[in-house]
């Protein structure tokens, strides 16, 4: 599938705000996280908006986007539309009993945040996952994974701020706990797409298995088309391999690492060292969440391609 | 509204029925089918760069070709792909929007241009690559079995069929209502064993593809050793051999 640069930067970025704002709604009123949290609040705020105005940008028509929040009943992308629109609303209460300093309201607000953080993720992971014709995206560890990426790219940002904030480990341990946990699920979900048997072949595809194997000899047009260059991406194996090694490393055991390091020595090289941390998850995530996408196959290229 | 409609016995499910045995993969259905789409219910349909390299555009109907089998049970079958206008496709469930819907009246999955975002999901979620993009308009496009052919009383009723139908020189293309067991297009289904495409997707398809017939008996192997006339060099003796083979 093409990794187009939109949905890529979408995912990674509403992924982490939407992290960020599940763990400051859950944390913030327990009072595990220093200072006000206004800084997390707006940072998530800001992520999780432009994310969301980027995956406009995929669209055909985008002055018509409004439209998508009318099919809830059958659809996880509309579901997603109303779940991020809602969601806004605990997280401009709780930014305002922040401002005001109301703990009753922030407790609650926190959690009505967390709770739609998690849903929209939720939403999101469901509209790749409800995919029949991919493969790999049709797969029981896809929602947990977007849900992993997103509380483990959420932590690791909150950690940051609150080391800049000074002090607060509890958001550290839940970046190295997530990151741990992320990295084995994204390992086991690698492993069953590589084993992974084909959804169809093109013996069922075109109903001539009966009479042996087949292949293709003349393909419909010689030139590309929409279906070629929105299904037909793909990419080599030894690069997947090469940018999975990358994504572990950088995304995952890197800022894990940094965010231990950070534990245990604290003060300002555990400022450096959750910047740093921060930074490499981030851009694992870029290309963690582009691998997502070019290494999935859709059936149409049966059609194409065998 | 994407929910899909009901599913009621005797339901009117109007469809096509191809037949591999006879498609020579002239493109004949995908050219007629591109020029009565490009105005109409689904026009215009988009072509970049018509006239030089990289020509592409919208089409309905894809005419692969395919080989099958091995030696002498192989064979060339040709293969129009287009909507299959399926009984549970998820292409319309997943719409955010309700441009992608299932008539109720007679199953043909259409999208309402007007609703239509371009968010591209549909396509994605159709098996069959059924679903192209307008990026010109920006919403998708699809084969609507010519809605506004088979009900247009404007044509005489002879002329009441998609496109495709009408133009196939092998009339390996049916249309018919697939819901009516004693429709033309049921019988011809159970009498040649048509054929759904991917079944294990779980969509259902309405449009049936007939399997290309056993041939009963394989032809006797050409005798490599008669010489052909074109093997005969010396004019004389092609002349004389001519002569003696009328
Ligand atoms: S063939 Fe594709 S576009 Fe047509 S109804 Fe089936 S799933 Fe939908
Ligand atoms: S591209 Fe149009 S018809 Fe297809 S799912 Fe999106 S809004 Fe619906």
């Amino acid at each position: 599938m093409n990794p187009a640069p939109s949905i890529v930067f979408f995912t990674t970025a509403s992924g982490a705000g939407y992290g960020l704002l599940f763990w400051l709604g859950l944390l913030r009123p327990l009072g595990l996280v220093p200072g006000q949290g206004l800084v997390a609040l707006a940072l998530a705020l800001v992520l999780i908006t432009a994310g969301l105005l980027s995956s406009t940008l995929h669209l055909g028509n985008p002055q018509r986007a409004w439209r998508a929040v009318s099919q809830w009943r059958s659809s996880w992308l509309s579901r997603e539309g109303v779940a991020a629109i809602l969601t806004y609303i605990p997280a401009l209460l709780l930014g305002l009993a922040l401002w005001v300093d109301a703990p009753a309201l922030a407790l609650i607000a926190g959690l009505l945040a967390a709770a739609g953080a998690v849903a929209t993720v939720y939403c999101t992971g469901m509209i790749y996952a409800s995919l029949k014709p991919i493969r790999q995206w049709h797969h029981p560890l896809v929602v947990p994974g977007y849900l992993a990426l997103s509380a483990f790219s959420g932590a690791v940002l909150l950690a940051m701020l609150a080391a800049f904030a000074g002090g607060g480990a509890v958001p550290a341990l839940l970046a190295v706990l997530t990151g741990a946990a992320a990295l084995l699920l994204k390992r086991a979900y690698w492993q069953a797409i590589d084993s992974g048997p084909p959804i169809a072949t093109i013996e069922s595809a075109t109903t001539l298995g009966f009479i042996g194997k087949v292949r293709q000899l003349d393909p419909p047009h010689t030139e590309q088309n929409y279906l070629l260059r929105e299904m037909g991406f793909r990419i080599a194996r030894k690069h997947a391999a090469k940018l999975r090694l990358i994504a572990q490393g950088a995304g995952f055991a890197l800022p894990v690492l940094l965010a231990l390091l950070a534990v245990l020595v604290g003060g300002t090289p555990a400022v450096l060292a959750l910047t740093l941390g921060a930074v490499l998850a981030i851009g694992g995530l870029l290309i963690e969440r582009w691998l997502m996408f070019a290494e999935a196959t859709h059936t149409v290229m049966l059609y194409y391609r065998g | 509204m994407t929910c899909l409609p009901e599913i009621t016995p005797g339901q009117k499910k109007l469809g096509l029925v191809i037949d591999l045995d006879t498609c020579v993969g002239c493109q004949a259905c995908a050219t007629n089918c591109k020029e009565w789409n490009a105005s109409g219910h689904s026009g215009p349909l988009p072509d970049t760069k018509p006239y030089s390299a990289g020509a592409e555009g919208v089409w309905f109907n894809r005419v692969h070709s395919y080989e099958a089998g091995e030696g002498e049970r192989g064979r060339t079958v040709n293969f129009p792909r287009s909507c299959l206008h399926c009984e549970t496709p998820d292409c319309v469930t997943v719409c955010p929007t309700g441009a992608s819907y299932k008539r109720i009246e007679d199953g043909i999955v259409l999208v309402d241009h007007d609703l239509c975002i371009g968010c591209g999901l549909c396509a994605w979620a159709c098996p069959y690559g059924a679903r192209e993009m307008d990026e010109d308009e920006g919403v998708m496009k699809k084969c609507t079995l010519c809605i506004d052919r088979i009900y247009n009383t404007n044509i005489p009723e002879a002329q009441r069929q998609p496109a495709c139908v009408l133009t196939c020189p092998t009339s390996a293309r049916h249309f018919g209502d697939l819901g009516d067991p004693d429709s033309k297009v049921s019988k011809l289904v159970a009498e040649r064993g048509g054929q759904p495409l991917m079944p294990e997707l779980g969509y259902k398809p309405v449009n049936s593809y007939l399997p290309p017939r056993n041939r009963s008996s394989v032809a006797a192997k050409p005798d490599e050793a008669v010489p052909t006339p074109m093997d005969i060099k010396n004019p004389l003796l092609r002349w004389m051999d001519k002569v003696l083979t009328r």
